[in-house]
């Protein structure tokens, strides 16, 4: 057993360039050789241009707070509740440009759930029993909205947190129509 | 000589002595002096709260009325520390409801508070007065709501930049309606909005709040009412500083602005909008500490504001400020102390301003009382550093983080090892330093030899071997905290200055090349230290004696191995200190 392998809570220990949010990145104990750490800042500079513009962190550097890191740089993450599933997750909604992006995040993340046509629209589906899941959201009111009613920006401005609901619940929320799939629409995944 | 003086009147003399050092050294003097000087000292600070116990400190000390507990080491802030390392402040809460029942005053940092702690704080100290959390972490709102219930004499309540999960802003209703004696408040960490009505009302009944900062959800046109009702405000913090641009609300705030006349100390200005500036300038010429560092608002705005603020002492900004802005500063605030400039895009590959070491080279020579200064740029020059040294003999705190690590002087291509050579040559008082760019063992040459009164030293991405560490063990005579992350020092400078270690308070190591044979060794030389591995790979046993441990944190103590340590953490040559002990 190569004892660099070891995995302690199922958290990797070698070093990955990971994208933002990738959590295993930021908390694992990196163990980073000094010379290991040159190398990532040199591929970081030669792949300056293709990646996202947040890249790879080197967890402690630079030595910056992380109430700093988020209350300036136009960061804003929210909880994500889905029906059934065991905790909530975080994602950040200033890293989508759109209400599709956002939708594409949600299926990788709950990773019971995908995205499948239902009527020529992109809905969150749970692969298992093919129930269709409802985005909502929680305004600055307090009031539980439909996700998607209001432009991007706005949405983004005034979301607190979000459920994303069985559609069997979310009765009253019109464009949301329970739909089982059954023979008769057109559901493709 | 056979008469000394009575113990009443040696009490009253010592009354007088308020720094630590000092009632120390009294205490050494003789038995006699011990013990009266351990009866009446009043407060106390455990800078390590893992270095003695609470039973000890208790027993010494039967009356203390104000304690101040740090716990994790400073790299915690940086994410370096895994979560569950510890820190807990409930034991000492525990005890010292037992036996302090006149505490008045609880200080932390970087420490695990829980609602439970609060309870019982809240309940305990029947004449509680002083909370400070300062960057602590877990406890929810509703451990507030306990200190606002319970706690009748409060005065200050400061959360500083802990973490604090936000359940419901109706704490802040839970002070009773004839509660009247905070004096401080500052919220500014919270996330969530507190119920307004609620905090209109304890502010306008607190005649005597001096110190109020609001979080970034209280909005810009709900501070008129806040400042009237706390005319002899001397700090404010206000909440998110932008909205639509209406002239009532900013005339509104001008007025109210204008009631202040002892308003010395301003922060918040979250998303400013730098319409709303302005409405600040009447009290500007009194304001000696601004903390802009949430204000992404440009350098010409900032500049705007900072000109009309001749007496300032203290200057937190973003770089957005720029090297104009610094110039600006330099010119008009002759009584600047201190400057931290953060940065604004930390992550970015290049840079979004035009913020270089000509900004802070500026400084240094227009403000001659400059003696602090956190510094976050992308370039940096040995000749910067070497004016900006000679510029300011009178540095005491001298922080430099040059993004990208392992920089290079810019114009050079060499080491940045001179221009922070001669900032501890010339620099006699520094007491705290930090390092960044490129830097090789001759720059510890130069701290080990020059930086005698030198506290604090933060190094990162510097070093070519062990000589570099034995430098600065075995020169620093007043080194008290070391914290290191990815340098090339191994066994043999730790080996070899492990006497050293037993005068520090503590020694960070991560991503170093200490060896787990190496650790094991230093903690059977040295039994008074504690000397813990922290490792996420599993016990390192199971690796070789020869791999490098991930992190090391190593501190002396008199209460032995701490018994609250994650599965992550093991104490070196735990079994034999036990046995000794």
């Amino acid at each position: 057993m190569s004892p660099e392998s070891e995995t302690s809570g199922g958290l990797k220990t070698e070093l990955t360039l990971g994208l933002p949010g990738d959590l295993q990145v930021q908390k694992s104990g990196i163990k980073r050789g000094f010379s290991e750490v040159v190398d990532l800042k040199l591929v970081n500079d030669s792949k300056a241009e293709s990646q996202p513009p947040s890249t790879t962190q080197v967890v402690g550097w630079p030595p910056v707070r992380s109430y700093r890191k988020n209350l300036v740089k136009n960061c804003k993450y929210v909880k994500v509740a889905a029906d059934g599933a065991p905790y909530l997750r975080k994602i950040d909604l200033e890293i989508h440009s759109s209400y599709q992006d956002l939708l594409t995040a949600m299926g990788d993340m709950f990773t019971c759930l995908t995205i499948c046509n239902v009527l020529n629209e992109r809905k969150l589906v749970d692969s298992a029993n093919g129930e269709e899941y409802v985005p909502t959201y929680e305004d600055k009111d307090g009031d539980w909205m439909l996700v998607g009613d209001v432009p991007w920006k706005m949405f983004v401005e005034s979301c607190k947190r979000m459920r994303l609901m069985k559609s069997s619940e979310a009765i009253g929320l019109g464009a949301a129509a329970p739909s089982t799939p059954s023979k008769g629409s057109s559901t493709s995944c | 000589m056979a008469y000394s003086f009575p113990e009443e009147v040696l009490e009253y003399v010592f009354a007088f002595l308020s720094y630590d050092k000092d009632r120390n050294a009294v205490s050494l003097v003789c038995k006699s002096w011990y013990e009266i000087e351990r009866c009446c000292r009043r407060r106390i600070f455990i800078g390590n709260c893992y270095a003695v116990s609470p039973q000890i400190v208790i027993r010494r000390f039967p009356e203390v009325r104000a304690v101040k507990i740090k716990g994790k080491p400073h790299f915690a802030d940086f994410n370096l520390v895994p979560e569950g390392w510890g820190a807990y402040v409930y034991p000492w809460i525990s005890a010292m409801a037992r036996s302090y029942p006149w505490l008045e005053e609880i200080k932390l940092k970087r420490m695990v508070v829980t609602d439970e702690s609060l309870e019982l704080i809240s309940k305990s100290f029947k004449n509680f007065k002083i909370l400070v959390l300062s960057s602590c972490e877990g406890f929810t709102t509703d451990g507030l709501a306990s200190i606002a219930a319970n706690c009748r004499n409060l005065r200050e309540l400061d959360l500083g930049e802990s973490e604090v999960e936000d359940l419901s802003g109706h704490w802040l209703s839970h002070f009773p309606d004839n509660f009247t004696s905070l004096v401080s408040l500052n919220m500014s960490c919270l996330g969530s909005e507190v119920s307004f009505s609620a905090l209109e009302r304890l502010v306008l009944r607190c005649p005597n709040l001096r110190t109020l900062r609001l979080n970034r959800a209280v909005p810009v046109e709900k501070l008129p009412s806040l400042l009237r009702g706390a005319p002899k405000l001397v700090e404010f913090g206000t909440g998110a500083y932008s909205a639509e641009i209406q002239t009532d609300i900013f005339s509104n705030l001008v007025e109210a602005f204008s009631g202040c006349k002892q308003l010395k100390r301003l922060s918040g200005f979250w998303d400013a909008v730098p319409a709303y500036l302005p409405a600040m300038y009447c009290v500007c010429s009194r304001i000696t500490s601004l903390n802009l560092s949430y204000a992404t608002v440009q350098s010409p705005d900032l500049v705007e504001l900072i000109s009309q603020c001749p007496n300032l002492k203290c200057l937190w900004v973003l770089d957005h400020i720029e090297d104009a802005g610094l110039k600006v500063l330099s010119s008009y605030c002759k009584d600047l102390q201190e400057l931290r400039v953060f940065p604004s895009d930390p992550y970015g590959a290049e840079p979004n301003v035009s913020l270089t070491e000509e900004g802070l080279v500026t400084v240094s020579a227009g403000c001659p009382k400059l003696q602090s200064v956190l510094y976050f740029c992308r370039q940096m020059s040995n000749a910067a550093l070497i004016t900006i040294a000679r510029n300011r003999p009178n540095l005491i705190r001298f922080r430099l983080c040059i993004i990208d690590p392992q920089a290079p002087d810019y114009l050079t291509l060499d080491p940045l090892d001179t221009g922070f050579g001669a900032i501890v040559e010339h620099c006699k008082e520094l007491r705290r330093l930090s390092l960044s760019g490129l830097l090789t063992d001759r720059v510890f040459e130069y701290i080990g030899t020059h930086a005698k009164k030198l506290e604090m030293l933060s190094i990162a991405f510097a070093g070519d071997s062990d000589l570099g560490l034995h430098h600065v063990l075995s020169g620093c005579e007043s080194l008290r905290k070391l914290e290191i992350m990815d340098c090339p020092f191994g066994d043999k400078a730790l080996l070899a200055n492990a006497a050293k270690l037993e005068t520090m308070r503590s020694l960070w190591m991560s991503s170093c090349s200490v060896s787990y044979g190496a650790c094991k060794l230093l903690a059977q030389k040295m039994p008074k230290l504690n000397v813990e591995v922290i490792d996420e790979r599993g016990h390192p046993d199971l690796r070789p004696e020869t791999c490098p441990v991930e992190k090391l944190y190593i501190y002396r103590t008199v209460s032995g191995p701490r018994v609250d340590k994650p599965d992550f953490v093991w104490t070196m040559d735990e079994d034999a200190v036990l046995r000794l002990s």
